[in-house]
């Protein structure tokens, strides 16, 4: 587990007690089996159980609890619908959850304004349900888009397959009802543009709970295109695909979605969707326009002549929204059709420059040989954001860490070729060791100082995100700044 | 002090000034000078540390030194028929880093998004002269906290920005402009209306009873809005977008402005000095009394930048909304992690800090 700046011994029958004065029994649970599903997130691999779970059901019993667990000094994490990939919801031992799971209603739409003010326990395609008579939606949308909630897409910054053309959360959330560890509310950002004072917003997006705890959410909705339609093509090899998404943002084009799978993603897939991807190729490339039908039959012209003189070995377009959502639905289900065929898997979040694609492929097919563990690759291609999906046996033993292993060398070879350890998943308690990598000391200072300014004792999901210097000496493998000897202040262990 | 070309003099200039706590005043082109709050301190003129890094147009992106003229900048992406999709105003020689301090996007802001939307990284020499890389090259990128976005708009109160990457995008094919004779209020819910439907609307500007409204996209899609929309075309609207970019359009001559930002719906502030609409409705620019506007901004959920005043009146109103006491206190909280000694732009933003 992680080493600490902060360590923390609640007295868990006292912690016990003082929340009871204001939390009714039904938004209380303390008995171990009702803590148990509350052990874990989307990502298995970590566990730890909390001392308490509280599922508050008023913004004041947020601010009690807040109040009360900075008073004894406590750590809280909070916990939308639990389904991220970096565990940054995972418990703290000796903390209490705080699930905004009762916080689920979808306060206003507005239709002339084109936003949504909601609960962060709303899930994210529900926003988009509520504004579908009004012929709006909310663009971002992550494959678990069914089930995430727009507080845990808040925290961890969450993308989706459209975000090249429409953005990341950052990009389509107006405003934020905040309450700090101490209980006090504050307003982020507003439904008019430039709020004044430094943009918080952006700060507070993506942080991982570490900075405060979000009640209400004002969410951007935009207008429904008239029409999608869904360019499929097939390549004979990996790095041509690649050059063919480079080639078709050279061409002057953003497309509204472009994504690729490789031959053993397809494989995965194929069976399971029956989506119609091509067997034989050893990539595909899903490329989607969107607007007006006249916009969508120029660009859909304009993508086959790229693809074709890419060398694309067959281009198929969607004839029908239900053929458009096949496609689709192959990718989306790309996760669990891999789940079926492995016992476990591991899915990483590394960003890289799309030129490089093909050399992070190659090297990921030597990983594969190195760790004796095979590896499924789906990528948003058209923002550089690789998924590889390390499949292993957590029965077997040995195999987890030939899996964690793997994972670290892919997360620092996306640094090494200029990019980042997480493109949308967030560091949460996965990457925190590749945090070491990514940054130099003098940034994760500066982060821990920013930090301070909001939590200034440590108490909000502590361990994630951002490493301890010492956590990081530990660790051994760090980014080298400007050439300096890096925390040359520290023992080496 | 000379005007500075090297980060290593940048860095040494602020060591100095943060070993004698003596206050420094960041400056590139000093288009800006007129905004914000006070001007105190030494200048330290960083218009020396100029040059495009890296343009990489099929990763989307640009990376340039603080000093870099935007004009440069924005000739090389035309070269690729690329562009800055926040449409920044130059205001005669703006460079990279102010255009990102000030944090000001132009008429396109309403279809591309803000400044700060498309920071994907920043080299940020601190108020200790430490020199701090946040973000990077790519377009995602959650890796800590996202302190590259939170310096646009912070008028070099949290570093100097020497560095920094923006996301670059296509210049769109077709591009066209209609307008129509109307009132401030008809033009409110007519921009509204056409906000929410999937119209190619790339900018509009309401003045004096003319609405104007760009359409902006795939030929096909402009063609088809226009036909939609049935209006005439605006002549030369080329240069009528460069005179609202660059303010020097008459609806802006004033010598005292205010920048009203309030939700696009927003009735019309029932207060005379309307001078002009953008951004589907959402920016009011007005002449005219001080605190009535505050409060008339603050009332329809939105705020008031005291714009173009004279400096005087800039600092006995603040030239931006006052901050709630808790968010005050964060602010402070926030700039002392970065400036522990308060000596970057001190009054700039706020009067308190």
């Amino acid at each position: 587990m992680t080493a600490p700046d902060h360590v923390f011994s609640t007295d868990r029958d006292a912690l016990a007690r003082r929340l009871q004065l204001f939390l009714p029994a039904n938004c209380l649970l303390l008995g171990e089996e009702d803590l148990r599903p509350y052990e874990c997130a989307g990502l298995t691999a970590y566990r730890e159980l909390p001392l308490a779970v509280c599922l508050p059901e008023t913004e004041g019993q947020v601010i009690d609890i807040l109040r009360t667990c900075h008073e004894l000094g406590v750590p809280v994490v909070a916990r939308g619908a639990g389904t991220g990939l970096s565990g940054g919801a995972m418990p703290h031992a000796q903390g209490v959850v705080l699930s905004l799971a009762r916080f689920n209603k979808i306060l206003r739409v507005d239709r002339a304004a084109r936003l949504a003010v909601v609960q962060p326990g709303v899930r994210n395609l529900a926003v988009s349900e509520a504004a579908a008579p009004f012929g709006l939606y909310y663009a971002p949308d992550p494959s678990s888009q069914i089930a995430c909630t727009l507080g845990g897409n808040v925290a961890e910054n969450s993308g989706g397959v459209h975000c090249l053309k429409y953005g990341l959360t950052v990009h389509n959330v107006l405003r934020i009802r905040v309450v700090s560890i101490e209980g006090e509310v504050f307003e982020i950002g507003s439904a008019a543009p430039d709020a004044p004072g430094y943009d918080l917003l952006a700060l507070l997006i993506g942080s991982e709970g570490m900075l405060g705890v979000v009640t209400e959410v004002t969410v951007k909705l935009v207008p429904k295109p008239e029409l999608a339609q869904v360019v499929m093509a097939s390549f004979n090899d990996v790095a041509q695909a690649g050059d063919a998404v480079a080639a078709i943002i050279a061409a002057g084009i953003i497309p509204a979605g472009l994504e690729m799978m490789d031959k053993a993603a397809t494989a995965a897939v194929e069976p399971f969707v029956k989506a119609g991807y091509d067997m034989n190729a050893e990539a595909i490339l899903l490329c989607e326009s969107d607007g007006t039908p006249e916009e969508v039959a120029e660009e859909i012209a304009r993508v086959i002549e790229v693809l074709t003189v890419a060398g694309a070995s067959d281009i198929r377009v969607s004839q029908s929204e239900a053929e458009r959502l096949r496609f689709w639905a192959g990718r989306k289900a790309a996760f669990p059709a891999v789940g079926r065929i492995t016992p476990d898997y591991y899915c990483m979040d590394g960003t890289i420059p799309r030129k490089r694609l093909a050399e992070m492929l190659s090297a990921i097919a030597a990983m594969e040989k190195k760790y004796g563990l095979r590896c499924a690759n789906v990528f948003h291609a058209g923002d550089g954001n690789l998924h590889p999906l390390i499949m292993y046996d957590a029965s077997q033993p040995g195999n987890w860490e030939r899996a964690e292993a793997f994972g670290a060398e892919i997360l620092e070879l996306s640094v090494a070729l200029g990019g980042s350890i997480t493109g949308e998943h967030g560091v949460g308690i996965e990457k925190i060791n590749q945090m070491c990598v990514q940054y130099a000391t003098p940034e994760l200072e500066a982060f821990h100082r920013v930090k301070t300014a909001f939590d200034e004792r440590g108490l909000l999901n502590p361990g994630k995100a951002v490493p301890s210097l010492h956590r990081c000496a530990e660790y051994g493998r760090m980014h080298v700044h400007y050439g300096d000897v890096k925390f040359p202040e520290l023992e080496r262990f | 002090m000379p005007v500075l070309s090297e980060l290593d003099d940048i860095v040494s200039a602020i060591r100095l000034a943060h070993e004698r706590a003596t206050p420094l005043r960041i400056r590139g082109a000093g288009s800006k000078d007129f905004y914000g709050g006070l001007l105190a301190g030494e200048v330290l003129d960083v218009s020396g540390y100029r040059g495009i890094v890296a343009h990489e147009p099929t990763e989307l992106y640009i990376t340039a030194r603080c000093g870099t003229p935007l004009a440069e900048i924005e000739a090389v992406l035309a070269e690729q028929g690329q562009m800055l999709a926040f449409e920044p105003p130059h205001f005669g020689g703006a460079t990279l880093g102010g255009c990102i301090a000030a944090g000001l996007a132009g008429p396109r802001r309403q279809q591309a998004g803000a400044v700060r939307d498309f920071v994907l990284g920043v080299k940020l020499a601190d108020g200790t002269g430490q020199v701090l890389d946040f973000g990077g090259q790519v377009m995602k990128n959650v890796a800590g906290y996202d302190v590259s976005r939170l310096i646009a708009g912070s008028l070099g109160t949290l570093g100097v920005i020497a560095e920094a990457t923006l996301k670059v995008l296509p210049r769109p094919v077709a591009e066209t402009t209609l307008v129509f004779a109307c009132d401030a209020d008809e033009s409110i819910r007519r921009l509204n209306e056409w906000g929410g439907q999937p119209l190619p609307v790339s900018a509009s500007f309401w003045h004096d009873g003319q609405l104007s409204l760009r359409l902006s996209g795939a030929r096909a899609a402009v063609e088809a809005a226009t036909r939609k929309l049935d209006a005439a075309a605006q002549p030369d609207a080329e240069n009528f977008w460069l005179s609202i970019r660059e303010q020097s359009h008459p609806a802006f001559a004033s010598p005292l402005l205010w920048r009203v930002a309030v939700p696009s719906t927003a009735s019309c502030l029932g207060l005379d000095g309307l001078r002009a609409i953008e951004w589907g409705g959402a920016l009011r620019w007005y002449a005219g009394e001080p605190t009535a506007i505050r409060d008339a901004a603050t009332r329809l959920g939105g705020h008031a930048v005291l714009y173009r005043a004279p400096e005087s009146l800039r600092c006995l109103e603040g030239a931006f909304a006052p901050l709630s006491p808790a968010l005050l206190a964060l602010h402070r909280r926030l700039k002392r992690a970065f400036d522990p000694k308060g000596i970057l732009n001190p009054g700039r933003l706020y009067a308190e800090f």
